[in-house]
C-alpha cells in the first residue's frame, strides 16, 4: 500500500505519489526530495540534528512519517538562507564561530529559530535550556549560546 | 591579560591572517544545508546496504542461511564472508612491537563471532528500508564459546581465546623503565596510590559513520566518499587490500561530521562496500544508525590503572610506577594497532614533571567488545586522571596547597629540552606560565576563600586543577603508534596558480570540522602574499596529492601549516622572478603581497593574474626560459614534533541531596604556539573541554557479563548537552616552538586536561567525607553511594 503525500517544503508545493506510509519524514526530505541539508544523527529522537519547521513548530523529522507531514507546511535549512546571502541567525552563527563539523548545525538553526520567535532568550540560562534538545560534539555550546544571544539582542532592537 | 585573548599580545609585528580570528571558509555552505556529508551523495541510481550483526558476544558460526534474503523484495545481492573469500586479502594492522599479536581485519566476520555488533552478512536492496526488511529472513546459528566481558577476566586462567592463534587474551605487553624505582619509592617521605579507572567510552560524533561507494563502469574505478579522517590510509589499505591502483581507487573525505578518533581507523565496512561496489557494478551506500555507530565503531579509553607516586619532604616527586590493564577489545585497528591507546598511558603518565625513577607497565587484553581505537587525547585523559589525582594526594599528605605542588616539580622554562622518565622529550613551552596564568585567571586565592565560605555553610565546593602535556605535529623519527610501519610524519602542499590566476592549494590532511579550509588559507595568504578570498584549499582527497595520510593526533596545523609555508615560499619565488621581468626590476627588490608583486617603495606593480597570463598565454612577454609552471609542492617533516601543554583549573559544587555535580566555574590557560585563528583555537578548547566534561561526569558505555551493550542509545549514552557545560574562560600562552611557523597541535588537549581537573575538584569538594574519586565518570549514583560509605564508616568509628 502506498499514499500520497502533498507538502509545502521551504515554500514550494510538493505532490508526491507511491509513498510509503512507513516512510520517515526525514528520508522523505533527504531521498525522495533531494533535501539533504536536514541531517540524521540518531533516529530516536535524541539529538535533535533533523529538527525542522512544521507549520511554524520545530519537529524531528526523525520522529515522524512522510504522510503525518500530509498538508503542512515545512521549513528546513535549505529555506534559510543561500550561502552568499545568510539570514540572520546563520550570520550569527557564522559571527561567533558556532559550527564546527556543522553536522548538528541545521538541527540548532531551525531550534534556534523556532526559540527566537516564541521566547525573550533574556538569560543565557533560558537559551542553554531551549537547546538541550540538540546535541553538539564540536563546539561545547558556548558559541553557539553567543549566536543566539546576540540574534535574539539584534531582534529586540529591531522591534 | 583578558579572557579568550592572547596573554601577550605582539599583535603590531603579526603578520596579516596569522593570528586573526578570519571567519570560515566553510561556514557558508554548512549554514545552508549545501555542504555534502558522505550521506549526501546522490550517485546514479545507488543501492543500499544493511549489515546484519551479531547479537552474540562469542561464538562459532554454524550455519548461515541467506536464501530467504536473497528472494525478498528489491533485495539484489546477499554477502557473507565466505561470498566474497576471494576479493580481497585481510588487512594486517602491522608492528614492530614486541609482544603484540596482530589480529587480522576481515569485512564480515568469517568463522566466529567476537562482539556483539560484528557484521555478519550484508543485503543489498534497492532501498535502505528493504535491505532491513530482509536482513530478518537471514538465519545464523551460534554455537556459544564463552564470554569474555572484562579484562580481569581475560587474563584469567581458564579464560577462553578470543583468538586461539595468539595463544593468550593478551594482544600487547609492553613495560617502561628508568632509574630505580623500588628504592626511591622506599626512600621517599610519603607515598601515594590508588586503582584508578576510567571506564570506556564512545567518540561519538553526531555524523554516525557513512560511505558511498561510487562505480565507474568506464574504468573500473571506485570512488570511495567516506567519513573518515584518514582518507589517504583507507585509500592505500584497500588498495592493497582489493588489488586496485591509485588510479582506480579514489578515496575522498568530503564534508565529515566529527570524529574525535571514532572515524580514524579502516573500518570492515569501508572493505565490505568496494568488494561489493566492484562485484556488482554498481554504486552502493551504507550509513550506520545510531545503534550501529555506537556498538561498532571503535570505542575508547577502558583502563584500570595501578599507580604509586612517591614524594620526597619538600614535595618533590621521586618515583612513579604504574600497572595498566587495558581493555582493547575484540580486534586490533588498522593502523594504529590495539597498542595505541592503552601503551600511551605508561609512555605519557610522568606528564609535564620532573620523576627520577619510572616503572610503567601495560598489558592490553582482548575481550567481546568492539575494538578501541583513537579518541580524543588518547591515552592522555587517562595518564593525566591519574596522575593528577596522585599530585593532589601527595600534596595533601604533606599538607601543599595543589598549586604549590606542581609548581615544585613541572619543567620549568630553562630545563628545556627535558627528556621525562619513559622517554618522551618536551621542546620549549610554557608548563609553569599556564599554572600561574590559569591561576591567575581563575582568581586561585578568591576561590579559596569563596571554598571556605561555602564549607562553613555546610556545601560542598571545590576545585581542581590539572597540567598536561601532549606530543603533536609528530615527525618521521617517532610513530603515532608504537612500531607502525607506515609514515605519518610527513605532509604533502601542492600549490598552483592556474591561467586565471586563482589559487588552488591541495593537501592530504583531512578536516572534520577543524576548520583545515580557513587555516590553511590564512598561512598560505601570509606567506605567497595572496588574496585570502582567490584561495581555494583543496583537502581529504586521496588524489589531490600523490601520498596522503589525513588528520589525527593533532598533526594538521604543524604538518600541513609547515607543508604550507615552505610551498609557498617556493612559488612566492616564482612569481618574483617572472615579476622581475614584467616590471623590469631585480628579484630583491620586489615584494609580493595581496594578490600582487610589486617594486618596493614604488607604484609599480603586477597581479597574479598579469602574471599568469604572461606565463600560460600571452607568449611575447617572456622568454621561454623564463615561462615557469606557476606550482610548488613541499613535503614537510618536522621530525620529531612539538609539545603543547595546558593547565585547567575546575570549580565545582556538589549538591548533598541529588549528588549532581554543578561546574561553576573553568578556565585553561593553553601553550599552542603561534596562533593561526583565535576564534578556531578556542572553539577546539570549548569542544575538547565539553568531552572531557562528559568523560568525568556522564559518559560510560556500560557491557554486561554477556557482552550486551547496555548503553547503546543516546538516552542510555549520555553526552553533555548546553545545560550541563558552563562557560569557558580560555587564556592563551604563545611561546616559540621550533617547528616551521611556530605552531603546535592543539585539537585534542581539552579533552587531556579536563577529566583530571573535575576528578580533583569532586575530590576535593567530597574532602569534608574524606572520599577518594579514582573511577570516572563520577555519576551522582557514584557520589550517592561514595558519601553513604563514607558516613557509614564515620559513624563505625565514632561507635
Amino acid at each position: 500500500m502506498t499514499v500520497n503525500v502533498s507538502v509545502t517544503v521551504n515554500g514550494t508545493r510538493h505532490d508526491v505519489s507511491g509513498v510509503e506510509p512507513r516512510l520517515l519524514l526525514s528520508d522523505f526530505l533527504r531521498e525522495t526530495l533531494g533535501l539533504t541539508g536536514t541531517h540524521v544523527g540518531c533516529e530516536h529522537g535524541v539529538c535533535g540534528a533533523c529538527t525542522v519547521l512544521m507549520d511554524g513548530h520545530s519537529v524531528r523529522s526523525c520522529l515522524m512519517l512522510a504522510v503525518q507531514a500530509n498538508g503542512s507546511e515545512i521549513t528546513t535549512v535549505e529555506g534559510l538562507g543561500a550561502p552568499e546571502a545568510l539570514n540572520a541567525l546563520q550570520t550569527q552563527f557564522r559571527e561567533h564561530h558556532g559550527l564546527q563539523c556543522g553536522f548538528c548545525t541545521p538541527g540548532m538553526l531551525m531550534t534556534g529559530e523556532d526559540l527566537l520567535r516564541k521566547y525573550p532568550l533574556a538569560t543565557d540560562e533560558e537559551i542553554r535550556e531551549g537547546l538541550s534538545g540538540n546535541l553538539c560534539r564540536c563546539t561545547g555550546y558556548q558559541n553557539i549560546v553567543a549566536a543566539i544571544r546576540s540574534a535574539a539582542a539584534i531582534l529586540r532592537e529591531n522591534v | 591579560m583578558s579572557k579568550d585573548s592572547s596573554a601577550q599580545p605582539a599583535d603590531v609585528l603579526r603578520p596579516r591572517h596569522v593570528g586573526a580570528p578570519i571567519k570560515r571558509t566553510e561556514d557558508p555552505r554548512l549554514l545552508t544545508g549545501s555542504g555534502e556529508y558522505a550521506a549526501d551523495r546522490k550517485p546514479d541510481r545507488p543501492l543500499h546496504i544493511a549489515f546484519r550483526r551479531s547479537e552474540q558476544p562469542h561464538a562459532r558460526l554454524t550455519r548461515i542461511d541467506t536464501a530467504a534474503a536473497q528472494t525478498a523484495p528489491g533485495v539484489f545481492a546477499v554477502f557473507t564472508a565466505e561470498d566474497i573469500a576471494e576479493d580481497f586479502k585481510p588487512v594486517i594492522p602491522f608492528s614492530r612491537m614486541a609482544n603484540y599479536y596482530a589480529t587480522p581485519i576481515m569485512p564480515l566476520a568469517s568463522g566466529k563471532v567476537r562482539y556483539v555488533g560484528e557484521a555478519i552478512v550484508a543485503v543489498v536492496a534497492t532501498s535502505r528500508y528493504l535491505a532491513e526488511d530482509a536482513l530478518e529472513l537471514i538465519e545464523i546459528e551460534f554455537e556459544p564459546l564463552g564470554t569474555v566481558s572484562r579484562s580481569e577476566l581475560a587474563v584469567a586462567q581458564d579464560a577462553p581465546l578470543l583468538h586461539e592463534e595468539a595463544g593468550t587474551n593478551v594482544l600487547i605487553a609492553r613495560e617502561f623503565k628508568k632509574g630505580d624505582v623500588e628504592a626511591d619509592l622506599k626512600s621517599a617521605a610519603v607515598r601515594v596510590s590508588g586503582r584508578f579507572e576510567m571506564t570506556r567510552k564512545a567518540p561519538l560524533a553526531m555524523e554516525p559513520r557513512s560511505y558511498t561507494a561510487e562505480y565507474d563502469v568506464r574504468r573500473g574505478a571506485i570512488t570511495l566518499y567516506t567519513s573518515s579522517n584518514i582518507p589517504g590510509i583507507v585509500r592505500d589499505a584497500i588498495s592493497e587490500s582489493l588489488g586496485l591502483p591509485g588510479s582506480r581507487l579514489r578515496v575522498v573525505a568530503p564534508d565529515v561530521g566529527g570524529s574525535f578518533g571514532s572515524k580514524g581507523s579502516l573500518y570492515p565496512e569501508e572493505l565490505l562496500i568496494c568488494i561489493a561496489a566492484r562485484k556488482l557494478g554498481r554504486s552502493l551506500k551504507w550509513t550506520a544508525d545510531r545503534l550501529e555507530d555506537v556498538s561498532s565503531s571503535s570505542q575508547a579509553f577502558a583502563e584500570i590503572v595501578d599507580a604509586e607516586m612517591g614524594f620526597d619532604e619538600n614535595g618533590v616527586a621521586v618515583a612513579l610506577q604504574a600497572d595498566v590493564l587495558g581493555d582493547v577489545g575484540a580486534y586490533s585497528i588498522y593502523p594504529w594497532t590495539c597498542g595505541l591507546e592503552p601503551v600511551q598511558v605508561v609512555s605519557f603518565l610522568p606528564g609535564p614533571y620532573k620523576i627520577r625513577s619510572y616503572r610503567g607497565a601495560v598489558r592490553g587484553v582482548a575481550t567481546c567488545k568492539p575494538p578501541t581505537g583513537p579518541y580524543r587525547g588518547v591515552g592522555r585523559p587517562i595518564s593525566t586522571f591519574v596522575a593528577e589525582r596522585l599530585m593532589d594526594l601527595g600534596a595533601k599528605a604533606l599538607g601543599l596547597d595543589p598549586m604549590e605542588i606542581r609548581r615544585r616539580n613541572l619543567v620549568c622554562a630553562e630545563e628545556f629540552p627535558y627528556r621525562i622518565a619513559s622517554g618522551i622529550i618536551w621542546d620549549k613551552t610554557g608548563f609553569v606560565e599556564c599554572l600561574d596564568t590559569a591561576g591567575a585567571a581563575c582568581g586561585y586565592e578568591q576561590l579559596r576563600v569563596r571554598q571556605a565560605e561555602a564549607r562553613s555553610d555546610g556545601r560542598l565546593f571545590g576545585i581542581g586543577i590539572a597540567s598536561y602535556a601532549e606530543l603533536t605535529g609528530i615527525g618521521s623519527r617517532i610513530a603515532v603508534a608504537p612500531g607502525m610501519p607506515i609514515n605519518t610524519g610527513s605532509e604533502t602542499a601542492k600549490i598552483f596558480i592556474d591561467s586565471t590566476g586563482a589559487i588552488t592549494a591541495a593537501f592530504g590532511v583531512a578536516s572534520h570540522g577543524q576548520g583545515l579550509e580557513t587555516t590553511l588559507a590564512q598561512i598560505i595568504a601570509d606567506d605567497l602574499g595572496a588574496n585570502f578570498a582567490d584561495i581555494r584549499v583543496i583537502q581529504g582527497d586521496s588524489d589531490a596529492v600523490p601520498m596522503s595520510t589525513g588528520t589525527y593526533a593533532s598533526r594538521s596545523a604543524v604538518l600541513g601549516g609547515g607543508a604550507a609555508k615552505h610551498a609557498s615560499a617556493l612559488l612566492r619565488d616564482k612569481i618574483k622572478r617572472v615579476a622581475s621581468h614584467l616590471l623590469e626590476a631585480s628579484h630583491d627588490d620586489i615584494e609580493v603581497s595581496g594578490g600582487k608583486a610589486i617594486v618596493i617603495g614604488t607604484d609599480r606593480a603586477v597581479t597574479f593574474r598579469q602574471v599568469a597570463k604572461a606565463v600560460y598565454s600571452d607568449m611575447k612577454t617572456l622568454p621561454v626560459d623564463a615561462r615557469e609552471e606557476l606550482s610548488a609542492s613541499y613535503t614537510y617533516d618536522p621530525i620529531n614534533g612539538t609539545t603543547a601543554a595546558a593547565t585547567h583549573i575546575a570549580a565545582v559544587e556538589v549538591d548533598p541531596a541529588t549528588c549532581f555535580v554543578k561546574i561553576q566555574k573553568y578556565v585553561v590557560a593553553e601553550d599552542c604556539g603561534q596562533i593561526i585563528n583565535p576564534m578556531i583555537v578556542d572553539g577546539q578548547v570549548h569542544g575538547g573541554v565539553a568531552q572531557g566534561i562528559g568523560a568525568a561526569l556522564f559518559e560510560e558505555l556500560v557491557y554486561d557479563e554477556d557482552g550486551q551493550l547496555l548503553s547503546a542509545s543516546l538516552v542510555d549514552y549520555v553526552i553533555p548537552s548546553a545545560p550541563e557545560v558552563p562557560d569557558m574562560d580560555v587564556v592563551h600562552i604563545e611561546s616559540e616552538s621550533a617547528v616551521a611557523g611556530g605552531f603546535r597541535g592543539m585539537g585534542e588537549g581539552g579533552t587531556i586536561g579536563a577529566p583530571a581537573a573535575i576528578a580533583n575538584a569532586i575530590a576535593d569538594a567530597l574532602s569534608p567525607f574524606d572520599i577518594d574519586v579514582n573511577l570516572l565518570p563520577m555519576t551522582p549514583e557514584r557520589i550517592f553511594r561514595l558519601i553513604e560509605q563514607a558516613k557509614l564508616k564515620a559513624k563505625e568509628k565514632s561507635e
